[in-house]
């Protein structure tokens, strides 16, 4: 489904993606971890089609499409989400009108009619409930005041609104309570099956436990510089990033 | 793919959509402001002596007094003896129905968007259509009158119901009172009157609807309502004018007496053309708009949407004379390219109990620069009268500007003022937000400034409300992809 190669991008005249190679095949979920500044965000940025980066070097292929010729609304409605680490405040623009409108430009560019009035809230109150979302933020304006928590809900309760192909949440448990964690991660759950994909950033082995993936890499310093199963993440937990910082120093210095 | 900054850039390129001349047969009078136009405009349109002499007085103030200079931006030179004072559409013979209008002219305000045939017409809006300074026609009128209520031209109302003409003309806006308004009163050439009887509530939307087509001219007209105890009233004004390399003056007077229990909604959606992305052209907006809350418990509600002219400056105001009373003043400005609005309002509060509410949303793209100027003033007498000021900017870009600059002066005690302002900036990473969810720039500027205008545009009547929410986007429709 989304085939990275090679892929430099750098932000204001700074490198920081330095040559990333991913696969990442259908129904398939990776987590990605690694200390911070390694450029996860950035990845999910460059992926999502955020200007600030300018890709110097490399491919992205989604479903046989060159994802980095695309727009940013572009990618959107081809099926490419991406869950914030910071979802921006919107103030004026409601929840409801928002989402109602990106549901139907998506829908729109595959060329299905336009959902609206009782269809639309039918699905909300769907979707809420899968991600245990209050009611009362759906008329509040986007994210405006929203507790860290509750943003982060939005953004989840979004990616069941919209349905994409491959959703990449970047530290979406970050700032969750141990319910909402819960929570959340059953709605994740809930949402996989064999046509989607998943990119988990994350620095807890925590999640991993409710999510379980299929691949656990390791980005350190603009690069994956170790990739395995969910035993990584573990490993991980217990003896932090030092070790695979050395082996690699040892790995470059032959 | 654009980003965000060449789309914001690329603001300045969207075209004016209401540029067309109209070709037709004028009656204009050489340019010059003195006596001899003044009494040539009196002559034609056959005043009595008493209209003559208040011209002639507010010509004598206007030479006594000099262009303002309180301003934020800088006054363009004016030569106002190079204008022409009066234009009109030549008519043929007295005009008995709106099938005589001359058709050319019919069909300049279909292409706007106003059919003057009734069959065509909005319902419940009735129109009275001024064309450069005369009032070609006025639907519904025969409808209206069957209440009681007149709506017809200045220029008919001052032959046919000459003592109310004279009994609130200048009572809201003295001859004396500004320079532009002192001009207007030498020059003025037409305009609207309306009456609204004791008790009744005005079936439809009143409107006038401005267009200046000629060149070289001054737009000068006069508005008078005024609504009598217990009525109620909506009121609306729209203008478009030509692309014209030159800039053109229009420099209208509004007044509004509103008596006991009675309430004025004064609502504006102005688009006059603002000039093209160097500034070269455009319509110069000065008006003076003033409403007297005169008996108790009256009401008067300013609604602004305000998108076009070089220069916007006006401050249209609310005196709060009766107890009780109420004053409100909903606005939205939006500027672009090279374009200036330094626009607000003034409450006086005079009247015990009085209260007022202003929400002002000025919006700034491209080079456009944007003021707010507010004023609200307590009287002695004014006690617990309450004012609420809720002053809001929204930047779309790095060039633009944004000012406020509040005014409060309290002679009573119990008075209660609050005054909020905030400044905001449609930030690069919100655009990107709503893209990454699959909406375009365009659509999320849209959305964005939908969201922030809402609270005004919630005040105007429905169908207007649309247009001016299509009138936004389409001006903001370069600036945004
Ligand atoms: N706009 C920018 N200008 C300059 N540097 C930037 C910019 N955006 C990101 N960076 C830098 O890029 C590097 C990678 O940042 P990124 O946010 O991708 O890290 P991360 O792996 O997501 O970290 P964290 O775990 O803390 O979220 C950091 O050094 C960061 O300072
Ligand atoms: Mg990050």
């Amino acid at each position: 489904m989304l085939t990275i190669k090679n892929l430099h991008a750098e932000v204001e005249g700074k490198q920081i993606l330095k040559g990333i190679n991913l696969e990442i095949g259908k129904g398939e979920t990776h987590a990605i971890m690694g200390p911070n500044g390694s450029g996860k965000s950035s990845l999910a940025s460059v992926l999502a089609g955020r200007d600030n980066y300018t890709v110097t070097e490399g491919e992205v292929w989604f479903n046989g499409k060159n994802l980095l010729d695309l727009s940013p609304e572009d990618r959107a409605r081809e099926g490419v989400f991406l869950a914030f680490q910071y979802p921006v405040e919107i103030p004026g623009v409601s929840n409801l009108n928002f989402l109602k409108t990106a549901l139907n430009e998506i829908r729109t560019y595959k060329g299905l009619p336009t959902i609206e009035g009782r269809d639309f809230l039918k699905l909300t109150k769907e979707k809420q409930q899968l991600v245990d979302f209050n009611a009362n933020l759906m008329n509040r304006s986007l994210n405006e005041g929203f507790s860290g928590g509750e943003k982060k809900r939005n953004e989840i309760f979004q990616l069941a609104m919209l349905d994409p192909q491959l959703a990449i949440l970047d530290e979406t448990d970050s700032g969750l309570d141990i319910d909402a964690l819960r929570i959340v991660s059953n709605g994740v759950n809930k949402l996989r099956d064999a046509e989607k994909s998943f990119v988990v950033i994350t620095h807890y082995q925590r999640l991993l436990e409710y999510i379980v993936p299929d691949f656990v890499h390791v980005l350190y310093n603009g690069r994956i510089i170790k990739t395995g199963t969910k035993e990584l993440a573990l490993e991980l937990e217990e003896r932090g990033y030092d070790w695979l910082k050395e082996e690699l120093h040892l790995k470059e210095s032959v | 793919m654009m980003n965000s900054n060449e789309i914001i850039d690329d603001i300045a390129n969207k075209e004016y959509e209401f540029g067309f001349t109209t070709d037709i047969e004028m009656d204009i009078a050489p340019p010059g402001l003195n006596e001899d136009i003044i009494r040539f405009i009196s002559a034609k349109k056959n005043e009595p002596e008493w209209l003559l002499e208040w011209r002639l007085k507010g010509f004598a103030a206007f030479r006594k007094m000099q262009f303002p200079s309180w301003q934020h931006f800088e006054m363009p030179e004016l030569d106002l003896q190079a204008l022409s004072y009066y234009a009109a559409p030549k008519k043929k013979k007295q005009l008995n129905s709106l099938d005589e209008v001359d058709p050319e002219l019919l069909a300049t305000f279909e292409k706007l968007g106003i059919p003057l045939n009734e069959q065509k017409a909005l319902t419940g809006v009735a129109v009275d259509a001024v064309f450069d300074s005369v009032s070609v026609a006025t639907t519904f009128k025969g409808k209206l009158k069957e209440m009681g209520v007149i709506f017809c031209s200045f220029g008919e109302a001052v032959q046919e119901y000459p003592d109310l003409v004279k009994k609130y003309l200048g009572t809201v806006v003295p001859h004396s009172d500004n320079i532009f308004a002192a001009l207007n009163s030498a020059v003025f050439s037409d305009g609207s009157f309306t009456y609204i009887p004791k008790g009744v509530r005005c079936p439809m939307e009143l409107s006038t609807y401005f267009r200046i087509n000629a060149q070289n001219t001054g737009q000068f007209e006069r508005t008078l309502i005024i609504a009598d105890e217990g009525s109620y009233v909506s009121y609306l004004e729209g203008c478009t004018a030509p692309m014209r390399d030159e800039n053109q003056l229009h420099a209208a007077v509004v007044e509004l007496v509103a008596l006991d229990h009675a309430e004025i909604k004064y609502s504006t959606v102005q688009n006059w053309y603002p000039g093209d992305k160097d500034g070269k052209g455009g319509i110069y907006n000065f008006v003076t708009k003033r409403g007297i809350c005169k008996g108790n418990a009256s009401k008067i509600s300013w609604t602004q949407v305000e998108t076009g002219s070089a220069i916007t400056w006006k401050y249209p105001s609310v005196i709060l004379q009766g107890d009780y009373s109420e004053g409100e003043f909903y606005s939205v400005a939006v500027v672009r390219n090279k374009q200036i609005a330094d626009t607000g309002t003034k409450i006086h509060h005079i009247g015990k109990g009085t209260k007022s509410r202003i929400i002002s949303k000025g919006i700034s793209a491209g080079r456009g620069d944007n003021s707010y100027r507010g004023l609200v003033a307590v009287g002695p007498r004014a006690d617990n009268a309450r004012n609420f000021t809720q002053c809001d900017s929204l930047l779309i870009g790095n060039d633009c500007g944004s000012h406020t600059f509040p005014y409060i002066e309290s002679r009573n005690k119990t008075a209660m003022i609050e005054h909020e302002a905030t400044t905001s900036k449609i930030g690069e990473d919100q655009i990107f937000y709503l893209n990454a969810r699959g909406i375009d720039t365009e659509k999320a500027v849209a959305l964005i400034v939908n969201g922030y205008v809402k609270e005004v545009l919630n005040q105007l009547p429905m169908e207007f409300a649309v247009e001016a929410q299509k009138l936004l986007s389409i001006t903001l429709e370069g600036s945004v992809g």
